[in-house]
């Protein structure tokens, strides 16, 4: 038997090794249980979620590569596909802010070019402690974003960041990338056909990021600091020479397939690759692998997560010309082994055999934990008759304007290089991000959503409104969702009431995808997002969501647009002030459930929208969510330089006056539209059975309700401006 | 008109400045390929964006030694067309082909923003298009875009009227708030003494056509192309 110290190393328990020692019918050596251990850590083999990721939907007539591949795929039209895919980096980002952010985004630019696509969208959803303390973590991560982004040469377009103390730790850093490639050029990376050879190309290899996936699959405590030489550096050079040589393979029909190495580096990637062919295995030999460094070991080879690498498989007696591509791009390229139907992953050092595992044990071997699952104490609950009324509308505007959570991303994302590509035709800052698709009408629009604070006093509506608010947010630009990517981020799942959060998160995903019939094509989860026990993070599942416009001279944005047009509200209002960023500024507290979700007059106020959208009645369009209705129009004003004067507001009993102004009430969006058009989208709304109701009319330098708040422009928009300078 | 857009590694303006040449000029269009020093009969050659060899070390200081580089300086001393944009004007700095040299954003910061420039030249081939003291609206997109240059050689370049490009506001005024990285003088972009080699930070080639904010980069293209038009006639 193994000693309990070098499980922990790898990141086993005595019970995995039991079955790793049962299966293969003898102990496995060193190199094999370092590989076990990576492919068996939760990052890897999803063996906490697995089961109930089952549940999730994951077909629906556009969908041409649901989960399982390196990204999900969706077909858009005109022949072409969007491939897709978000993926967290927290642990990483966590100890090394900088490079975690960066190599995040590398990895999963990686994901998308193995599919065969050429990238064309990055977006973040980021999640820290509250500034100025999370200044660092704040600083690395977007700086790091950049660093790589910019470099590449790929369109940082779009993302959300929040802040709460529960992140003061544990910071989250999901990265979603987006590509194109025609339907008929969509490549799977199966290693198909025996003799075939497997080639390594890009970055030679070093001992950086051995353990990299283990890593991320335990709780971050004292020790994490050492483990910086698990967090790997990042070259966004060579990334972007393998992405050019990676898109000119298609110019031989040599290639029979492309896969990253991320987590798990060389162990993961080809077993990954031959798994997915039933009975395929795979030689290699660790003596022909490219490396940084002298003195490696077979072990470290295997495990090493060095960046900016792929494996190719070329079909047998032609990999010359794709050497050839590779030279071209300076890239050093060297064959490691081959394709066999033995079903086992062989390792050799030269002739000495030093690994030999079974293909499926690597994959799939891992046994499912079964957890308990245990909901925590309800939260505090709101009693809306003890709470203050509002006082003054405005003032409450200038501090929810002002708040980390709600003011400008303008100081981010002018960081970022979000136009290259010539095809950001909405550009962040807005609702969803557009780019045209070149030489199509055709514009996809792209966003990431969450409200963790709603998931954490409900995981299951949570997750249900994170789907929503997407699907809000593609609509806004005139665009059908199509497809989502998710990325679940929770804490310790051995803690029962983690682990009800994950079942409920989940629940909640998949009942909403179902209603608003949007499939999850790819995903990722992320767990063990706590220190030492301690400040675990709120459930926290990242929606990342594809939509299509068929003409993008149709789009939308949220800024107004032309003075005199009316403003309207679209959608019901409730007394929705649970858990409501209004509750948090103003009252400083985080209580009640999230708004109730009625899913199906969700997808009626879209179809509304879109209906409008598409017969030109709309000037602009902007969801309405954190902050409600008022800072909604406020953003409307100040991403369209334009006032809008409204009479007083009066809601009928029992709608609250701060309800309906920081209400935040699902399913509304906040839209100008000329006067003449008023007639048809009136008729519209009611075919629809959606309440559309005026508030004033766009002009002048200031927002204004008659009697209740007169605030000019520049006013607003310094508090908005200024919210992250602290 | 033949547009000569060179790639090297790490450059990614290379398709941007090839769909416009190609797609919304519909001019003659031909990559060139930092190894090659065959510049392929072009008659102006544009350094586009991006991060040549990974700008390590220093923007544009690998760049400079590319084979296709050579080829360049004897165009260019022929009285060639040469167009450096973004990274390409920092190449161009760095193959002494033009004075001076980009140094960090005096944010600190990488900046992606509209910006708007004086154009203080039309008399030549890249901006006979725009009317004199035009304000364009053009976005730059980058990390080490502050034009530095000695006192001596700020002046010249002043005297002599090189200074093409202005950071300024809508309405035209070169203000300290108006200039995004910190360039002396505002400078956006300096042409050479005999005025066939520009430099200049911000991305005309990301403002071609209105649905992506603007289309005034396209009177450079078309001034351009109008040059070799009037050569002709000529």
């Amino acid at each position: 038997m193994v000693d309990s110290r070098r499980l922990r190393e790898v990141a086993l328990v005595p019970e995995e090794y039991r079955v790793i020692v049962e299966k293969l019918r003898r102990a496995p050596n060193s190199v094999e249980l370092g590989m076990l251990g990576v492919l068996w850590s939760e990052h890897c083999s999803y063996k906490s979620s697995k089961a109930l990721l089952r549940r999730l939907p994951s077909s629906g007539s556009a969908v041409l590569q649901g989960p399982g591949e390196n990204a999900g795929a969706v077909e858009i039209g005109q022949g072409w596909a969007a491939v897709f895919k978000i993926e967290s980096h927290n642990h990483p980002s966590a100890i090394e802010p900088y490079q975690g952010a960066a190599t995040g985004v590398g990895g999963i630019i990686r994901d998308v070019i193995a599919m065969g696509a050429r990238p064309i969208a990055l977006l973040d959803s980021l999640r820290f402690g509250p500034l100025p303390a999370s200044r660092h973590h704040f600083d690395g991560v977007v700086a790091g974003i950049g660093g790589y982004g910019n470099c590449i040469g790929i369109p940082t377009v779009g993302g959300e960041v929040y802040f709460d103390d529960c992140y003061a730790q544990n910071p989250l850093v999901n990265a979603m990338c987006v590509g194109l490639v025609r339907v008929d050029r969509l490549m799977r990376a199966r290693a198909e056909g025996t003799g075939n050879s497997l080639v390594l190309v890009g970055a030679d290899t070093g001992r950086d990021g051995i353990h990299g996936a283990s890593f991320a699959s335990v709780e971050l405590d004292e020790s994490s600091a050492e483990r910086r030489p698990a967090v790997q550096v990042g070259n966004p050079f060579m990334e972007k020479c393998l992405l050019e040589a990676c898109m000119d393979l298609a110019h031989t029909d040599a290639v029979v397939a492309v896969q990253d190495l991320g987590a798990a580096g060389l162990t993961s990637s080809v077993a990954e690759c031959a798994g997915r062919v039933p009975g395929a295995g795979a030689r290699i030999d660790v003596s022909l692998v490219p490396r940084r460094e002298r003195g490696m070991t077979p072990y470290d080879v295997m495990l090493s997560e060095s960046q900016e690498r792929m494996l190719v498989v070329v079909q047998r007696g032609r990999e010359a010309e794709v050497e050839r591509i590779f030279k071209t791009w300076d890239l050093t390229s060297a064959v490691i082994g081959d394709v066999t139907d033995d079903g086992h992953l062989t390792v050799f050092d030269r002739t000495e055999v030093v690994a030999r595992l079974p293909i499926d044990l690597l994959t799939d071997g891992a046994p499912l934990r079964r957890l308990a699952a245990m909901s925590p104490e309800p939260p505090p609950s709101l009693h809306l008759d003890s709470l203050a009324p509002l006082v003054d509308a405005g003032q409450s505007l200038i501090r929810l304007l002002a708040s980390p959570n709600l003011c400008s991303r303008r100081p981010i994302f002018r960081r970022y290089d979000h136009m290259v590509g010539d095809s950001t035709v909405v550009a962040p800052g807005g609702d969803a991000a557009l780019l045209r698709i070149k030489g199509t009408r055709l514009g996809l629009a792209l966003t990431t959503d969450c409200n963790a604070r709603y998931c954490h006093l409900d995981p299951n509506l949570g997750a249900q409104h994170a789907v929503a608010e997407a699907a809000r947010n593609i609509v806004a630009t005139g665009a059908r969702p199509l497809a989502v990517t998710d990325c679940l981020n929770l804490a310790n799942p051995d803690r029962p009431e983690v682990y009800w959060e994950l079942e409920e998160t989940i629940a909640g995903l998949a009942h909403a995808c179902r209603a608003l019939e949007v499939p999850i094509v790819s995903g990722n989860v992320s767990l063990y997002n706590d220190s030492s026990g301690l400040s675990a993070i709120h459930p926290t599942p990242v929606v990342g969501m594809v939509g299509v416009i068929d003409d993008y001279a149709s789009r939308l944005e949220a800024g107004l647009k032309n003075e005199g047009d009316f403003v309207l509200l679209v959608g019901s209002t409730h007394n929705d002030l649970g858990g409501s960023e209004y509750l948090k500024v103003e009252h400083g507290t985080v209580a009640g459930r999230p708004p109730a979700l009625d899913l199906a007059g969700e997808a009626a106020v879209n179809r509304l929208i879109l209906a409008a959208a598409k017969n030109r009645l709309l000037r602009s369009a902007h969801d309405c969510s954190d902050g409600g209705m008022l800072v909604a129009l406020a953003e409307c004003c100040l991403l369209g330089g334009l006032g809008v004067r409204c009479p007083a507001l009066r809601p009928e009993a029992p709608l609250r006056l701060d309800a309906a102004f920081f209400g935040e009430s699902p399913g509304r969006f906040i839209v100008s539209a000329p006067s003449r058009a008023m007639p048809e989208l009136q008729t519209l709304a009611r075919r629809h059975h959606v309440e559309i109701s005026l508030l004033g009319m766009a002009g002048g330098e200031t927002l204004e309700f008659e009697g209740q708040l007169r605030l000019s422009l520049a006013e607003m928009r310094q508090a908005w401006e200024s919210g992250l300078l602290i | 008109m033949k547009f000569g857009v060179v790639v090297f590694p790490g450059t990614w303006s290379d398709r941007d400045c090839g769909w416009v040449i190609d797609q919304v000029l519909g001019a003659q269009l031909q990559y060139l390929w930092h190894k090659d020093a065959d510049l392929k009969g072009c008659d102006c050659v544009i350094l586009p964006g991006g991060f040549a060899y990974g700008d390590y070390l220093r923007t544009g200081a690998i760049a400079r030694f590319a084979p296709v580089m050579e080829a360049i300086g004897e165009f260019a001393d022929r009285g060639g067309l040469v167009w450096g944009i973004c990274n390409g004007f920092q190449i161009l700095c760095e193959a002494g082909l033009l004075p001076g040299a980009l140094i960090r954003n005096s944010s600190l910061e990488f900046r992606c923003e509209w910006t708007h420039l004086m154009v203080e030249r039309t008399d030549l081939a890249f901006t006979s298009a725009c009317v004199e003291r035009e304000v364009i609206r053009v976005p730059i997109s980058h990390g080490e875009g502050s034009y530095f240059a000695e006192p001596a050689v700020l002046s010249r370049l002043e005297q002599s009227g090189q200074v093409v490009f202005r950071y300024c506001d809508a309405d035209g005024r070169v203000v300290p708030s108006a200039n995004p990285n910190g360039s002396l003088h505002n400078i956006a972009g300096i042409v050479n003494k005999r005025g066939n080699v520009l430099g200049m930070m911000p991305h005309p080639e990301r403002c071609a056509e209105p649905e992506l904010g603007g289309d005034d980069g396209l009177k450079l293209f078309r001034s351009v192309a109008g040059t070799a038009l009037r050569l002709l006639v000529s």
